[in-house]
């Protein structure tokens, strides 16, 4: 691996969450993402994978702990200065989120209208994109007008654009057939060669053995947990 | 579905060289259905109502000049070579006056040509069968006419005619001035009223197509988008609508003002000099849509400001 791999990307130490009063969902997270590791995030339904990634992708606070993203505390930063650490982040939403008025071409080039580019610089990149997930006829189509695998893939497709730093997927091939799942699995092995840091929730076990080098996180009633030690785990988790 | 998408596409690029980029995260963030048409019956309303008070003001402040130094000297002496005497012995005591600017007396057909629409074409006034019309001296003050100056005026009469009744002008219009100032109120109340609704369809408006929208707030905000680009689209948005309604309303309110404005015009010729507006009321009521579309600007603001603050 590259130097790249050795740097950190996100560090939690002792984080909780909790949506209401009564309970935690996750509890005392203590670990850290390299860049350029691609990373498995495993757990039944309900352990918390999604609320793990709404953390890494600032969509909300921790209730406690330390969270660092990019070597900056996300904790005490201002809100001015997220939308930066944001713009490095490529997210997959669970549900997609697509803009349903906007075209399927203007919700890939969203990532890079936010940044700021022109559009000169906007239809090549969105045109190759869409071409990698299959999708180049179907750009002028509107969300609504797509299936559940399409609307998927221009998720992903937004989600890559703009060449995150880390890109973050819930559930990304959980309504692809298993020909487009691994397609999709070849895309994200690819940026990461790039020295993109992956994380992808799943709970598709067959997916974890497409990524041989891939090290797995496993949810357990919002704790991480490896109880039989077979696990490629995130290593260096802080004591 | 196809050629929707191709009309779709169209649009967009229209708004892109006139917004840019941006304007394409939320392009239907506009004012929803039937609300640039009720900010633009608001808009209306509120400009009309406004010129009717400036109208009002005008008329008054016009024929206040005119008739603030104007005083009736009438004669009521019933004889008539009498009456003509002493009209003639006031005309004499006048003249001492440093205060009177001008005076006349008004010549017999004038007064003929007032009395006879009450009297009847018919009757022979200057016959002196019948009605006795008093001799009317009209003086023009170099200042108003306050009761100082016209009771100075009464003791200047009194020797020389003894039957000279000496009255303000401004007196006896004095209950039309009141009605006008009230109405000018009235107006004013309005004008504070319609504006007060105007704000709350512009808030509404802004909220409404917040809440369509937000979703799209909360997926470009989780994208890196900063508050103040997100706020900037729907202040564009929805200030382009507000201000396609105002300019309509106004356009309304102009051709309402214009052909009443002619209407009143032949109706108070004579009495009092024209209420018509002047440019800088006409500058006022242009100032009625640009402040609703800046209110709708201001107020998509704060509310996207609002909505975002509360997400991380
Ligand atoms: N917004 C929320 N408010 C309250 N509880 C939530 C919310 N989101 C998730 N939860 C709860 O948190 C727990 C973990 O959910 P989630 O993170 O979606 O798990 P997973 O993605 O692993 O299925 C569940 O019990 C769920 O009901
Ligand atoms: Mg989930």
């Amino acid at each position: 691996m590259t130097g790249k791999a050795e740097s950190e990307i996100v560090h939690f130490d002792n984080v909780g969450l909790r949506y209401d009063h009564d309970r935690e969902v996750l509890s005392d997270l203590s670990f850290t993402l390299f860049g350029g590791t691609f990373y498995f995030l495993t757990g039944a339904s309900g352990a918390g994978k999604t609320s793990l990634l709404r953390l890494l992708y600032l969509a909300q606070r921790p209730s406690r702990g330390v969270v660092r993203m990019f070597g900056k505390d996300a904790i005490t930063m201002p809100r001015s200065g997220l939308p930066a650490l944001r713009r490095r982040i490529g997210v997959v939403f669970q549900d997609f989120r697509l803009v349903p008025h906007l075209s399927a071409f203007d919700n890939v080039a969203l990532p890079l209208r936010v940044a700021g580019f022109s559009e000169r610089d906007i239809a090549g990149p969105v045109g190759d994109i869409l071409e990698w997930v299959g999708l180049a006829d179907r750009k002028t189509a509107f969300p609504a007008a797509l299936s559940g695998g399409e609307q998927q893939r221009i998720a992903i497709a937004r989600a890559v654009i703009a060449r995150p730093d880390m890109l973050v997927a819930d559930e990304p091939t959980g309504n692809v057939d298993p020909d487009m799942g691994l397609k999709l699995i070849r895309l994200f092995e690819l940026l990461n060669r790039q020295g993109t840091t992956i994380v992808v929730a799943t709970h598709d076990m067959q997916l974890l053995r497409k990524v041989p080098s891939a090290l797995i996180m496993r949810l357990d009633k919002g704790r991480l947990s490896d109880p039989t030690g077979a696990l490629r785990y995130p290593p260096r988790t802080p004591a | 579905m196809k050629a929707r998408a191709r009309k779709n596409a169209g649009i967009a690029r229209g708004r892109r060289l006139f917004a840019g980029a941006e304007a394409k995260f939320v392009p239907q963030a506009r004012l929803s259905g039937p609300m640039p048409w009720v900010i633009a019956i608001m808009v209306a309303m509120t400009a009309i109502a406004l010129a009717a008070g400036l109208a009002l003001g005008n008329t008054v402040t016009s024929a206040t000049a005119e008739i603030s130094g104007g005083v009736t000297v009438q004669v009521v002496e019933p004889r008539e070579d009498v009456r003509q005497q002493e009209a003639a012995r006031a005309l004499d005591a006048l003249k001492g006056e440093s205060a009177i600017a001008s005076m006349r007396l008004v010549p017999q057909e004038e007064l003929d040509a007032l009395v006879s629409p009450w009297l009847g074409g018919g009757v022979d006034v200057t016959a002196g069968i019948g009605v006795p019309v008093p001799a009317l001296i009209d003086v023009r003050l170099k200042q108003a006419a306050t009761p100082e100056r016209i009771a100075a005026i009464r003791r200047a009469l009194a020797p020389a005619a003894p039957s000279a009744r000496v009255d303000a002008q401004a007196e006896w219009l004095k209950p039309v001035f009141d009605a006008i100032v009230s109405l000018q109120w009235l107006a004013l109340v309005l004008v504070a009223l319609l504006a007060m609704a105007l704000s709350a369809a512009v808030l509404l408006a802004a909220r409404s197509a917040l809440g369509a929208n937000r979703d799209t707030i909360e997926i470009v905000h989780l994208l890196g988008g900063t508050d103040a680009q997100i706020a900037r689209v729907f202040q564009r948005s929805l200030g382009v609508d507000a201000a396609g309604g105002g300019l309509v309303g106004l356009l309304l309110a102009g051709i309402v003002i214009v052909v009443l404005g002619r209407r009143f015009a032949g109706l108070s010729a004579g009495l009092v000099s024209s209420g018509a507006l002047v440019w800088s009321d006409w500058l006022l009521l242009v100032l009625v849509p640009l402040l609703a579309t800046a209110l709708a600007m201001i107020t998509a603001r704060l509310t996207v400001m609002h909505a975002l603050r509360k997400m991380l």
